[in-house]
């Protein structure tokens, strides 16, 4: 059987009329009159790639590459020029967090609203209402009127609403910018999950980290063209060398000589006193001696959990760190593991998290696990 | 690389199968029928949108919704003093008669004016999600509606009060003389909204309109007083001309049946012989308008359609 696309961008061109300076006054614009003053340009010029049914991918570019024009041609917010893009099954478009939100309305009235604005039947809203009011963590507060709600439960609901309707395709663009670290950290376990369900997933994105972490792919869009198409390591490349080669300035994230890559961890679930073994891959531009390692787990909430130091050291300019935690003394919950790589007590770089599960068998209230004997 | 379930999922749950449409976003307008069954699947969202509307209106208000049941209210006992005390009008019970003609007008001209101004109004929605747009107005024309049906039972209030029943035999005229109104102020209100978008004036132009409209439609006066001028200038048939404003048809069978005048039997004396048509008349008037309608609601879509295209740059 083949594959089924979820998405089929084919040949998407998208001109816009560049308008130069508009006329400021009658007699400016009777002097410009018969002047022509607009020029056509192409903001995407022949995208092709498609997005098999349940795989991440991401939408790599700087800012004016067309990435935001491609993934409204894609929500279907705006038309192409030419060629057409084949959607298969619910998108829903995190474009802009609570688009749609009345400031009058309560935030119950509009998650209503905001699912039917995403086609979602009354019933349907309804059976996960309660999911969608845990998630933004409004509790009593969904009862008030939009407008006295801060900018990050603004977007919290907006999240929520968004992730738990469930769509088929999930359209992603910077908006994990919203809301605290302890709030990032659970968009990025929900999108984990929406991934881990098979559901396909689109993110947009200037950061190749980002990208690496999350996508099984990567587009790189340059000025309106597709210069690759591919795996996101190797995209994070093409993409920092059209930033050089350009002179732009290359993001802070890329700037950093070491590169940790986000830890893999073979097992999803443990339980309490199992050992957990985690590997990172690290490339260096320059020659690394006696780097040293340490590792930090935080739990969901984002506080820090336990930390460990001497792991030995670290030479070479790329290899990978293995690290295994041995009785794991963890209580049920998710906990997220980080690697860090520090030269003395400068930081190096930092991976992104790994999020694990422990589940208990028993009763058990609390983050450690204690060894308690009687007498 | 992010590990994967063994087994290929798509993300649907089982019966879901059938609700994964392809959809396709081309620089090509999409057909009318494919578009109807869009804005079918997306019901949800219309009688949210007119819940919005109406719930948003009277937000914050002590009497909320009871202010939607004062317009009526104010015209029937204004009018009733105005004509009957102070103008003796030969209109017996001017103001039950102003409003069966008024109320269906105000769904014409209301469902109008709020639709040309609906794409406009929800320009920030537009640029970030897709939904079938033809919604807006129609969400805009349901709340009118809504409205409509509260207003009617101050009528029917009304009626009771001054003890004017309508003519029962001919009510179901009403069915088909609202669906004309509704669909003529869809046609209209789907073709200004889009051109709206374009053109800001056209939201200021259809006031101009619906004023100019309002006095050539009788509602405030009686059809007899225009087709008598036309059929003295212009000869016997002329008045059928003046039927070419398809709200005629409508708002003289809502009077026909709900102010249901009684004839004297003498037509020199009785101010509304003429009005007192058989239905026969008011249906074949019904249908020629409601062929204009829908003719109209259809070229509404197909330019609609059209000008959808670039909705997302130009709001």
């Amino acid at each position: 059987m083949t594959p089924v696309n979820a998405i089929e961008v084919v040949g998407v061109t998208k001109s816009f009329v560049r308008h130069s300076e508009p006329a400021k006054s009658l007699k400016e614009r009777v002097l410009t009159l018969r002047r022509n003053t607009t020029t056509r340009f192409n903001a995407l010029d022949d995208i092709r790639f498609d997005v098999p049914m349940g795989s991440s991918i991401g939408l790599l570019g700087h800012n004016g590459s067309g990435k935001s024009t491609l993934l409204k041609c894609i929500a279907g917010t705006i038309r192409p020029s030419s060629g057409s893009v084949r959607v298969r099954g619910r998108i829903a478009a995190l474009l802009e967090l609570g688009a749609g939100f009345h400031p009058d309305l309560t935030g119950r009235e509009n998650v209503f609203l905001n699912g039917s604005i995403l086609g979602f039947s009354r019933a349907q809203i309804e059976r996960i209402f309660d999911d969608i009011v845990e998630f933004s963590e409004l509790g009593p507060f969904v009862d008030s009127q939009v407008k006295h709600y801060s900018s990050g439960m603004y977007a919290r609901l907006g999240f929520a609403v968004a992730v738990n309707v469930e769509p088929q395709i999930l359209l992603i663009d910077e908006v994990l910018a919203v809301g605290d670290e302890a709030f990032q950290r659970k968009c990025l376990d929900r999108i984990d999950r929406f991934q881990h369900e098979g559901r396909t997933l689109l993110l947009v994105t200037h950061s190749p980290d980002l990208a690496r972490q999350i996508c099984d792919r990567v587009v790189v869009l340059d000025h309106g063209s597709q210069v690759f198409d591919g795996d996101p390591g190797e995209a994070a490349a093409v993409y920092r060398r059209s930033l050089a080669q350009r002179g732009e300035p290359v993001p802070e994230s890329m700037d950093r000589p070491v590169r940790i890559a986000a830890p893999e961890i073979v097992d999803r679930i443990y339980a309490p006193g199992d050992s957990l073994e985690l590997t990172a891959a690290f490339e260096s531009d320059r020659m690394l001696r006696g780097a040293r390692p340490r590792l930090f787990v935080h739990a969901n909430d984002g506080a820090l959990a336990a930390t460990a130091e001497d792991l030995g050291t670290v030479d070479g300019t790329s290899g990978s760190i293995k690290l295994t935690i041995h009785d794991l003394p963890f209580m049920e919950g998710r906990y997220h593991a980080t690697i860090a790589l520090f030269d003395d007590d400068t930081e190096l770089d930092r991976s992104a998290a790994h999020s694990f599960d422990v589940m208990t068998a028993g009763r058990g209230v609390g983050r450690f696990r204690l060894q308690v004997t009687v007498g | 690389m992010r590990r994967r379930p063994l087994v290929a999922s798509t993300g649907v749950r089982d019966g879901e199968t059938a609700e994964l449409t392809v959809v396709e976003n081309s620089d090509r307008a999409r057909p009318i029928r494919e578009r109807m069954r869009e804005v079918w699947n997306y019901r949800e969202l219309l009688s949210q949108l007119v819940r919005r509307e109406l719930k948003v209106k009277y937000k914050n208000s002590a009497l909320g919704f009871v202010w939607t049941l004062f317009n009526p209210l104010m015209y029937l006992a204004i009018f009733s003093i105005v004509f009957g005390l102070f103008l003796r009008s030969a209109v017996p019970l001017y103001g039950i008669f102003l409003l069966s003609g008024l109320l269906m007008w105000n769904v014409f001209s209301m469902g109008t004016m709020t639709a040309t101004a609906s794409i406009v109004s929800n320009g920030s929605l537009i640029k970030k999600v897709w939904f079938p747009r033809e919604i807006l107005p129609l969400s805009s024309i349901g709340a009118v509606l809504v409205n409509f049906c509260f207003q009617f039972l101050v009528l029917a209030v009304g009626m009771a009060v001054f003890r004017h029943p309508p003519d029962w035999a001919m009510l179901p005229l009403l069915v088909p003389a609202l669906v004309v109104g509704t669909l003529l102020a869809l046609a209209l209100g789907l073709l200004l909204s889009a051109l709206n978008v374009y053109l800001r004036d056209v939201q200021h132009l259809v006031e101009l309109l619906m004023l100019a409209m309002f006095w050539l439609t009788p509602v405030v006066y009686q059809y007899d007083f225009v087709a008598d001028q036309v059929r003295e200038r212009f000869g016997d048939g002329a008045e059928r001309l003046v039927l070419l404003n398809p709200m005629i048809a409508v708002t003289t069978t809502f009077q026909r049946v709900l102010y249901n005048p009684t004839p004297t039997g003498d037509p020199a004396t009785d101010p509304f012989g003429l009005l007192f048509r058989p239905a026969s008349w008011y249906l074949v008037n019904l249908a020629i308008a409601g062929v204009i309608a829908v003719a109209a609601c259809w070229f509404a879509l197909w330019l609609f359609g059209r000008l959808e295209a670039n909705f997302g740059e130009e709001l």
